[in-house]
């Protein structure tokens, strides 16, 4: 079995036959990183491109070591310091890339659907990286691993996904991921940032955190997106620590064995108390890990056979 | 094309005594088993890995390390194959530093497959040094690359396939000649 498609472009798109096979690749590319030559040579004389138009530390990263410890030849692009500056439109400068050789763009942009409009119009295989307010697929992809990891297993979990859910390109992602793979998804927020007929999407809906939590196997923590917030849908940060803030003390209404995710940056003592972050309900920092063994996988399921003849051996 | 089966190379008690060789050859050219550790090369390899593990316990009552070693990104044809192979998991959970490693596989065709593990072996550190061990040796060579531990050698044509059934896969133990013909 494997993956026919040229790019990966979200969740939404995928069957859940297609998602197993990327975690199981993920779980063989695991151990990769453990070795004392962290480093395969398939993708050798190959060349990605990490085209980022948004701010980016984790998903940056982890792209790159991606890249790298499966041998590729890899750069990084960003806005701030490309001819964008200069007024160059999207197509342009994607197809100048491709014009240089390059197989593989990771691209993220802050307009939902950009990395779709390249990936129709070149060669190369195209990976979202988060567009807008749409998908950050390689971002579920990572939280499916992490709780399959923790759990055994994601068929029939509880999960509650907090947060600005609005403008949050990680929730639409894991929506779609959790639902797949099984999981029963609950979201809770303030009504101010909740999408209208977001219900359409098979979840429940609640504002009552406390009155959620008690259920949950998992919660999913968003960050709340200060650089999103110029709208004056929250009154107050303080306000919101108060309702949906994940706090020990929240915690001891929960289920015992309660995991806790958060897709990072951690906005600490906002919507995820330090306590809460480091302890012992965390997966967070799994969550980084399991990154860079996932976007391996994406590279080597994406990167295909050349039409030929098959080996014996 | 058709594939024919042109007879059995070898049968479930041949198979069990050239394991019992092997093992036997193995501790004698390494005067014993210290410092041994036993790699197998996916999916089959790790299999006889295994058997050859359990077989120098019974005799010397010493307990091997055992590796599995998946090739796949390591391969040299990736550019004219047209499907993408199932990665599995490569697990060598010790270090092979200054081990004797005894790598394993079931058939020793072109080398090719070998070559990529070796290549993937050095990548875990640097041993001592590194046998190998197959349970067929069918010719056709197209690198410099010998086994130290043949199980059975046997000649054969380009239009042939050997195919080694295992118990744990395919619910028997045998060694299978095939003819491929073309046309219908």
């Amino acid at each position: 079995m494997e993956l026919k498609r040229k790019d990966l472009l979200g969740i939404e798109e995928l069957s859940r036959e297609e998602i197993e096979i990327i975690l199981e690749t993920a779980e063989s590319m695991k151990e990769i990183s453990e070795r004392a030559i962290r480093k395969v040579p398939y993708l050798r004389g190959k060349t990605v491109v990490n085209l980022f138009f948004e701010a980016s530390t984790r998903t940056l990263a982890s792209f790159a070591l991606a890249e790298k410890r499966l041998s590729a030849d890899s750069f990084n692009l960003s806005s701030s310091s490309s001819s964008v500056l200069k007024g160059e439109t999207l197509l342009d400068t994607a197809r100048n890339l491709e014009a240089m050789k390059i197989d593989f763009v990771v691209m993220r942009h802050s307009m939902s659907g950009a990395p779709h409009f390249i990936a129709e119009r070149l060669e190369a295989s195209v990976i979202n990286a988060g567009d807008g307010t749409h998908e950050h697929p390689t971002q579920a992809l990572l939280d499916l691993l992490s709780l399959k990891e923790r759990l055994g297993g994601i068929e029939g979990k509880k999960v509650l996904i907090v947060g600005d859910i609005l403008h949050s390109r990680v929730a639409r992602s894991n929506i779609w991921a959790f639902e797949k793979m099984g999981a029963e998804v609950s979201l809770c927020g303030p009504p101010t940032l909740m999408p209208y007929k977001i219900e359409n999407m098979d979840v429940e809906v609640t504002y009552d955190l406390n009155e959620a939590i008690p259920d949950m196997d998992v919660i999913y923590v968003l960050r709340i997106q200060k650089e999103r917030q110029k709208g004056g849908l929250l009154p107050s940060l303080r306000e919101y620590i108060e309702l949906f803030g994940i706090t020990p003390e929240r915690l001891e209404i929960a289920k015992k064995d309660v995991v806790i995710m958060h897709p990072g940056p951690i906005n600490r003592g906002i919507e995820l108390d330090p306590r809460v972050a480091d302890g012992d309900h965390s997966i967070i920092l799994n969550q980084v890990t399991n990154g860079v063994a996932v976007r391996m996988a994406i590279l080597y399921l994406l990167s295909g056979g050349k039409s030929g003849e098959i080996a014996e051996e | 094309m058709t594939i024919k089966e042109k007879g059995t190379v070898m049968d479930e008690i041949q198979i069990k005594r050239a394991i019992a060789r092997i093992s036997h050859e193995i501790l004698e050219r390494n005067k014993g088993a210290e410092n041994l550790v036993i790699i197998g090369i996916r999916a089959r390899g790790d299999v006889f890995a295994k058997r050859i593990k359990d077989q120098i316990k019974m005799i010397e009552s010493v307990d091997v390390p055992i590796g599995v070693l998946d090739i796949t990104l390591y391969r040299d044809d990736f550019t004219s194959i047209d499907y993408m192979p199932v990665v599995g998991k490569t697990e060598i959970p010790f270090n092979v530093s200054g081990k004797i490693v005894v790598l394993v596989d079931d058939v020793l065709y072109t080398g090719r497959t070998v070559r990529a593990a070796l290549d993937e072996i050095i990548d875990f550190g640097r041993p001592k040094e590194i046998q190998l061990a197959v349970l067929v040796d069918r010719g056709h060579r197209e690198l410099p690359i010998r086994p130290d531990y043949i199980g059975k050698n046997v000649p054969t044509s380009d239009n042939e396939l050997v195919d080694v059934k295992i118990k744990e896969v395919d619910g028997e133990d045998r060694v299978i000649l095939r003819e491929v013909k073309d046309g219908a």
